[in-house]
């Protein structure tokens, strides 16, 4: 798997060593002159076609703009993970079955190994990475933290988004409705017991 | 996954532009919940893939649910999710119940009308990248003398043995729905039993749209007259509460008239039990007219399963298949589901 350049998280990232360097700037710099280049030009054909060759993405995630180039084929979870490096999202069965890889597309949750980058554009995207806000944690992780709702943690962050979403599509729901949310999630090591604990804690503090 | 060319056209005519000149080089993406884990287990290898994405958003008629029940009009880039939640679709229960049971939340936030229609089967030999069946140019279908618990119990003599995947074609069979199908010169407008058949060779899907149609939208019409009330539900047995196909499904939908109890205009239909999603005449025929209650809707079921010969590991579908027939009967008539305690 290629690990383009992509822009960069604040702070210190795990991949930062692969991205901090004085060429991605210029690379950056490039993508943007291209991204300009790309919309500017007049449409001559109505069916849009695109590839095989890798061709230009611009993705909003987590409110930022995030450019790279990726063949037709990469799903938004590699095209996150491993161009753009938003690892929150995990990679487990790649078969929309697991929800490890869940994220937020326009406000409902999807299975983003199941959805093409491509497919993406425009919308707004929202992973695990979101749910901290200027540094404080959202509800939804601190309740998994306070009910130690989490043995390894890899399907946390899918879960955590599925419920996110949930609450904001109505902040009022009930146990049975986190759980009914939840139900596209699967935890490998059979910690919902104490997720029950999570949200049944989410329902009474209101979401 | 094998790479290929994208196209996102941005009308109609563009999508059945590409179709076209593709000649069957191309699949179409809506969802993609079928289509990605097909192309990733290197079942489906198109050279273009046409999205839907592009102009589903200006182009109403595939992306929206409209009309004056008893007819409405539902678009077949329409989410499963609009569906479960359609305030239009209100009036239909056996189908916006069965949308609400389709696996998880994610997928019924991806999936669509179309693809639920035109998905392929399930069965695991085809599935299976390294398993040459029927469908994919081998001699013979594995599931005949092989695992096959989850397969057809109305086989008809087909050679393949799958069941038909869809939960939404059962509901809309007895809601007496249309299909309007589009291609590069030509519309066409079919009863949606038509849109189905049973493949029995490489080449062959599990419905009847050629390479280069498009299912664009699907109509319910149900025939009722003036005044009378319409009663339908949908009823599956599954392993799993969630994420998980139906073992079987029946769908029913018929009417009374105003302070009468009697079903009229019976129609109910089976699915997940054949290579095909199946109307039982038989059943409607034994519930048409009569009074319904658990007799009724027993005796009703016991002729829903008549004919079914069963594979060597799925006889227990059969049972299954009354419960889920008799269950919907009750439903649809309103009353209290004596199963749920």
């Amino acid at each position: 798997m290629n690990n383009s350049p992509g822009d960069r998280h604040d702070g210190v990232s795990r991949r930062g060593f692969l991205t901090g360097t004085g060429a991605v700037a210029a690379a950056a710099a490039g993508l943007q002159a291209e991204l300009k280049q790309a919309t500017a030009q007049p449409r001559v054909d109505d069916t849009n076609p695109m590839g095989p060759a890798p061709v230009l993405l611009q993705l909003t995630v987590n409110g930022r703009s995030l450019t790279t180039h990726v063949e037709p084929r990469v799903t938004l979870l590699d095209a996150l993970r491993n161009y753009l490096d938003v690892t929150g999202c995990k990679r487990v069965c790649d078969r929309a079955t697991c929800g490890a890889c869940t994220v937020m597309v326009n406000g409902r949750t999807v299975y983003a190994c199941t959805m093409l980058a491509l497919e993406a554009r425009g919308c707004d995207i929202r992973t695990a990475e979101a749910l901290v806000r200027g540094g404080k944690l959202d509800p939804v992780p601190t309740a998994f933290v306070d009910c130690d709702a989490q043995q390894c943690g890899f399907c946390t962050p899918g879960f955590v988004v599925s419920l996110r979403a949930a609450l904001d599509r109505n902040p009022r729901a009930t146990p049975e409705e986190l759980e009914a949310a939840v139900s596209g999630n699967i935890c490998r090591c059979g910690t919902y017991e104490q997720m029950r604990h999570a949200i049944v804690q989410l329902c009474q503090k209101g979401g | 996954m094998k790479n290929f060319t994208y196209y996102q056209p941005t009308s109609l005519s563009g999508v059945l532009k590409v179709l076209d000149e593709a000649a069957g080089k191309a699949e179409i993406l809506a969802g993609g919940t079928d289509l990605l884990d097909r192309m990733k287990e290197y079942i489906s290898q198109p050279e273009k893939v046409v999205s839907l994405v592009g102009f589903s958003g200006p182009f109403k008629e595939i992306s929206s649910i409209a009309g004056h029940p008893p007819t409405v009009t539902i678009g077949a880039g329409v989410k499963l999710v609009n569906i479960a939640e359609s305030e239009l679709l209100r009036p239909y229960p056996a189908l916006t119940s069965a949308a609400a049971q389709i696996a998880g939340p994610q997928i019924r936030n991806m999936g669509t009308l179309g693809g639920s229609l035109c998905q392929r089967n399930r069965c695991w030999y085809f599935r299976d990248e390294h398993v040459q069946c029927l469908l994919k140019g081998g001699r013979r279908c594995f599931a005949h003398d092989g695992e096959n618990q989850y397969h057809a119990i109305f086989t008809q003599g087909h050679p393949c043995v799958i069941v038909h995947p869809s939960t939404l074609a059962p509901p809309l069979m007895v809601l007496g729905a249309t299909c309007d199908i589009r291609s590069h010169k030509a519309q066409r407008q079919i009863p949606i039993e038509q849109l189905f058949q049973a493949p029995v060779k490489d080449g062959q899907r599990e419905h009847t749209l050629a390479p280069n149609e498009l299912l664009v939208s699907v109509t319910i019409a149900p025939k009722i007259p003036p005044g009378a009330t319409l009663r339908n539900a949908s009823y599956e047995v599954k392993q799993k509460e969630t994420s998980d196909w139906p073992i079987v499904q029946a769908s029913v939908a018929y009417y009374t008239e105003a302070g009468g109890q009697v079903a009229k205009g019976v129609r109910i239909a089976l699915g997940h039990v054949a290579p095909t999603p199946l109307l039982s005449p038989a059943a409607a025929k034994v519930l048409e007219g009569q009074e319904v209650n658990e007799k009724t809707a027993s005796a009703a079921a016991e002729a829903a399963v008549e004919g079914a010969r069963p594979l060597s590991q799925n006889a227990y579908k059969v049972q299954q298949l009354k419960v889920a027939v008799r269950r919907a009967i009750l439903l649809a008539s309103g009353a209290k589901p004596y199963w749920e305690g």
